[in-house]
Formats: C-alpha cells, structure tokens, sequence
C-alpha cells in the first residue's frame, strides 16, 4: 500500500505515527496562500467578535451629517441620515460569519451523512442517495431559498442559515461519495472488516480520518457559498433587515439611490469586504487542494529557476493499481466550485 | 442510448420533485398569506381565478391531501399558475412568458461566451503553468469572490452614473416599441452590454480555474507524453490531445453549475431592472406576490433541467465511453 495524498491527510482523530503527520501538517501552512487566506479569515473573525466594541458609533443612530464622503470622523462615509456605514460594516461582520458557520456546520454534517453512507453501503441506499443529493444539485439553490425564506413569517439568521444549509450540502455529499467508494476497498478497510469490526465503527475510525482534507475543503467552500446567499437575501430584501450585516448595508444603499447619488461609500465597502472573506476563504480551499493533489502547486517559490515542459514534469507515480484514487482527487478539484 | 434514458428518466423524476417542493412549500409554513390576499382582492377576482389559487395554494380545508395535489397537477397541466397580484390581474403564467425571453436571451449568451472564454484561458493556462499567467488565478479568486449583484452595482456606478457610457437600467429605449426592427434590437443589445460583461466577468474565473487544474492533471499522463515524443506541434499536443480531455468534467461541472450561474443571473437582473424572469421574482418578493414567485421558481427549475439535460447530450455526444456503456 503505498503512501497516497489522502492517506497522510490525518488532521486529526486516529492514532497515526507522530513524525509524518507533522511534517505534513507543517507543509500544509507553509504555502504562502494558505497563510494568507488564514490570517484574513483570523482577521475577519476577530472583527465578529470584537465589532460591536470597536464600532465608533451606534449603528442605527442618525446624525446630521448626511451623505457625507469618508473623513476622519467617519472613515466609510454616512448614510442619507447620517448613519455611521464604518460602524455599520463592523457590527454586521458577526451576522455574516455566524450564519455562513453554522449553515457550513449543518450542510457538512448532511453531506458527510448522506455521502460516506451512500459510498460506504453501496446498494439500493447508495442509489437512492445518489439520486437524492442529484436533485438537490441541479436545482436552483437560490430561487429555492427566496421562496422558503418568503414563506416563512420570521426570518432570523438561524432560519436563513438552515435554508441555506437545505439547499447547498449536495455537492460535498457527491464528493465524498466519489471519495468513500475509492477507500471501502483499500487493504486496511479490508482488513478492519476481518478483524470483526463492526460498520459504524469502520465508517468512523477508518473512513472518516482519511476524509478529512476533503471534508474541510467542502466546508470552506460551503461557507463560502453561504455567506455570499446570506448577503444577497439580505440585498434583495427577503432576510430580516432590522439585523446588521453586509448584505443589509447594500440593501439600504441600493434603496435609497446611493447609486444615483455617487455615494459611492455606502456601498463599496461591503462589497470588499464580501471580496475579502471570499477570497479568504478560497485560498484555504486552493491549500487544502494542493496538499491533497500536488500537481497542482505551483512551481514558484523554488530557488533553481526550472521550466515545467509537458513529458518531464517529475510525477509520483502510485504503486496500486487501483486508479481510484486518482479518480476520485479529480473530483475535489476538476469542476468548478459554486 | 441506455445513458440518454437514464438521464432523461433522472431528469423526469427531479421535475416531479421540484414540482411537489412547489406544492407543498404553501402548505408547510405556518400561516397562510396567501388566503390574507385573497380576501384583500375579494371584490375584484371572478370565480374561476379564486378557484385556481385555491387549488394552486391549497386553501380549500375540505380536500383531502391527494385530491389538492392532483388539483394541482391538473392546473399546471393546463398551463395554469393562477393570477399575479403585482400585475393584477394578469395570469403569472402571461408574466412570465413576457420575461422570459428576455432572460434566455442574456443567460444564454453571456454563460456561453464565459464558458469557453474561460476554458480556453484555462487551457492555456493549464499548458503554461509556471509561466505569467499563474499571476492570474489569484485575481480570478479574488473576482470570484465578489458578488455578481455587487460586481453590477459598481458596473453601474462608473459606466452608467459616472461616465453615461451605457444605460443603468431597462432593456431597450422607453421610447421604442417591441419589435423586431433594428432600432429596437441594437437598443436591446445596447441595453444588455453592461449585465452582460458583469455576468461573463464573475462567471468566467470558475471556468478557468477547474479548466486549469483539469490541464494540469491531464498533461502529465501517458498519452501526452506519447504525443510530445512523436514529435507533433505543441499545439496539437495541448489541443488535440490535453485539452480535448480535459475538458470533459468541466462540461460536466458546466452543467451542474447551471443553476448557480441562473440564481447570480437573476440578482444582475435586479439590478440592472432589466426586465427578464429574476427581476419579475424581486417584484414578487417585495408585493409578497406568491403565485408569482412560484411560478417563476417553476420555471427556473424546469429551464435549468432542460439546459443540464441538453449538457448531456452534448456529454455523450463528446465522451464515447458513455455511449458504448450498455
């Protein structure tokens, strides 16, 4: 059994020997992407946490400066009655992340539910999950969501977070699926099942470990995806407006004719901020990506300035014959993440 | 063949499914805004649009689960999806097919311009890795990021507001008619450049990053090497022989993507007011117009089915494996 990407992938969970796992976790922050992505999204997390302290100015309160450029006294500018959009902005930043979080967490444990169970069992339960998660995909999320969110009397962040965590664990479910049905075969599966272990267990102790680079990819690109719907429900007017987030920003803005007025303050900011936590969030992906497949790092970096032609390009071949898992790496990867 | 049935049955069993989400959402939630409607536009509705809604939103307590829903069946068969109360009283199915056209039209375009504008860029991209063009991908990753309706609204501040360049708003000149003569149609056209290039710029960079990762994987196999050691040009290589299978997931993920480039089509619709289906669903959500709103769902769904089933056909058309599979 040679050493795949997705075997030394344990973040976490089962006893594995100690060096390798080091190295490999030290591997995964060096890439100079990584990194950053990670330091935005520490960054934007303290401002949930710490917004509604640092923000200058209530949020809601009006003032008589309206529509005012930014300035020293308020570095975003103000609204048309004066509201504060810096404070704005940094009270909606918990809003934004607590939602995008926890529809991520539900739309994870959906996935991985449905996934690993449909790969692992295989049968009429992978078929009929399989059929399952592809109607979900193919549906269009977000027409789906405004329609629910329209119905429902009281719309909270936690009732847009389940909304969103309904409509969007579809793909990592297909993805882990693709992923399950390359490892219930690999010799160590095989051999926990002779020893008499029982299937949870397998699915928990030998399955779930070797999933989770793919897992945590899934669920940054789920957050990513539900932060961007939050917003946009939020902008067109469907989610609660009375709470502060970035979407609720460009709702005010869009309403008022910011747009009309040049003030171009108003909704600037929020976007970038939007831009910000997603591009964050993206390059973690492209980390957690690259660390899974690594042919797709770049070559910059290296000292020897070397350059890659297509037929020399120095690849790890794998001993298996299996092929599976460079199916299913394909798959986390080839097609273009929402 | 077997893979043509397969797909068609799959798609036939996700209709009835969307279908049945649209009949019972009404039913689920608490409340009932629709029945607050109708007793607002008591005096003005005649027996027959009543009896529509009552069937399409199950508002009459008397029927039985399964007669509702066979009820709602029959109307939609018909063609029915009751009246629309922003535009009272015109039908919504009348609404929409007024807008429609208007969305295909836009969607249509820009998805397939963004497709291979950006499969063509990964492509190259993909061959070329190591080399300038990887100074791309972290401004694709940024655009990405940003919200289509974002990304329009900036659009509009500086091409429309700042510098005149282009119209904000509407699809065609107020002043002209609909028609199919060329001032109306240059107007149009006019009309849909600045949601146009928003659309193509957001949608573009999640086609060059999965064409470029599919490159990358792709040229380090066999089969290319062969290619390269048999002496053929360099382009022939990356086309015909990386390229051309590369690019099969991303057909695949063209397809499965359809739905999320519509949602972010429709948010550049609102907008811009242009006046295709996403703007007709905003107008729906802010007069709480329910049969509206689900008609257009309705509709987007069963277009984005019909646009992933014509994906596949192009699928198997491209990939023999699909075919001999039987």
């Amino acid at each position: 059994m040679s050493i795949t990407a997705t075997d030394a992938v344990v973040l976490d969970g089962a006893p594995p020997p100690a060096t390798p796992v080091r190295r490999a976790r030290l591997r995964f922050l060096r890439g100079g992407k990584t990194r950053t992505g990670l330091i935005l999204l520490a960054f934007f997390v303290l401002l949930a946490v710490a917004g509604p302290w640092l923000a200058p100015y209530d949020p809601d309160a009006m003032s008589d400066q309206l529509l005012r450029p930014p300035s020293g006294d308020h570095w975003f500018g103000t609204t048309h009655t004066g509201q504060d959009v810096f404070s704005q902005i940094l009270v909606g930043t918990r809003g934004v992340l607590v939602v995008g979080l926890l529809a991520a967490v539900i739309a994870t444990a959906l996935s991985v539910l449905v996934g690993v169970s449909a790969g692992f069992l295989g049968g009429a339960v992978d078929e009929i999950l399989s059929a399952l998660s592809n109607i979900f995909l193919v549906l269009p999320g977000l027409p789906l969501i405004i329609i629910v969110a329209s119905f429902v009397p009281d719309t909270g962040d936690i009732v847009i977070a389940v909304a969103i965590a309904l409509t969007s664990w579809a793909w990592g479910a297909r993805i882990l699926r693709a992923q399950t049905l390359s490892l219930r075969r690999r010799d160590y599966v095989e051999a926990a099942r002779a020893t008499g272990e029982s299937t949870p267990r397998i699915i928990l102790f030998e399955i779930l470990p070797n999933l989770t680079a793919v897992i945590a990819s899934g669920f940054v690109g789920t957050v990513i995806f539900a932060v961007l719907t939050e917003i946009t429900l939020a902008f067109i007017g469907v989610a609660d407006i009375s709470h502060w987030n970035w979407g609720t920003v460009l709702f005010w803005a869009q309403s008022n004719q910011a747009l009309a007025q040049g003030a171009w303050w108003w909704f600037v900011p929020a976007g970038l901020c939007i831009a910000l936590l997603g591009t964050a969030l993206a390059l973690i992906n492209f980390g957690i990506d690259e660390f899974v497949n690594p042919r797709l790092r770049t070559a910059t970096g290296s000292s020897r300035k070397v350059r890659m032609r297509v037929g020399f390009t120095p690849v790890v071949r794998r001993s298996t014959g299996d092929g599976h898992h460079d199916h299913s790496s394909e798959h986390s990867s080839k097609e273009p993440r929402p | 063949m077997k893979y043509i049935l397969q797909r068609l049955a799959f798609y036939a069993v996700t209709a009835w499914a969307a279908i049945t989400i649209n009949f019972l959402i009404p039913r689920l939630m608490p409340g009932d805004p629709v029945q607050a409607l109708l007793s607002r536009y008591q005096g003005q509705l005649d027996t027959k649009a009543i009896d529509s809604l009552k069937a399409l939103f199950g508002l009459d307590e008397q029927q039985s689960m399964w007669q509702q829903y066979t009820d709602y069946w029959a109307h939609l068969l018909d063609g029915d999806l009751g009246l629309s109360f922003t535009f009272f009283p015109t039908p919504v199915s009348e609404v929409i097919g007024q807008s429609l056209p208007w969305t295909l039209a836009l969607v249509g375009t820009t998805t397939l311009i963004s497709f291979v504008l950006g499969t063509g860029i990964g492509v190259y991209s993909g061959w070329k890795r190591g080399s300038w063009l990887d100074g791309l991908l972290p401004v694709t990753t940024f655009i990405s990021s940003i919200p289509y309706f974002w990304l329009g609204l900036v659009a509009i501040a500086l091409f429309a507001e700042k510098w005149s360049l282009f119209p904000n708003s509407g699809g065609y000149d107020n002043a002209l008619v609909p028609a199919f003569d060329w001032p109306f149609i240059s107007s149009a056209l006019y009309h849909a450049i600045l949601p146009g290039v928003t659309i193509v710029l957001s949608a573009v960079a999640g086609w060059i990053l999965g064409m470029r990762n599919m490159m990358v994987t792709v040229s380090s196999e066999d089969y290319v090497m062969v290619a390269q050691a048999k002496g053929l040009s360099e382009r022939r290589v990356m086309f015909g022989y990386a390229a051309r299978n590369a690019v099969l997931p991303n057909i695949s993920g063209f397809a499965l993507s359809l739905g999320f480039i519509v949602g972010g089509t429709l948010l550049v619709e609102m907008v811009f007011t242009y006046p295709g289906i996403g703007f007709q669903l905003l107008q729906a959500v802010g007069g709480k117009d329910y049969p509206l709103m689900q008609g257009v769902f309705l509709i987007i769904t069963l277009s984005v089915l019909a646009a992933n089933l014509l994906a596949d056909l192009v699928y198997a058309a491209l990939d023999p494996r699909t075919r001999k599979e039987a």
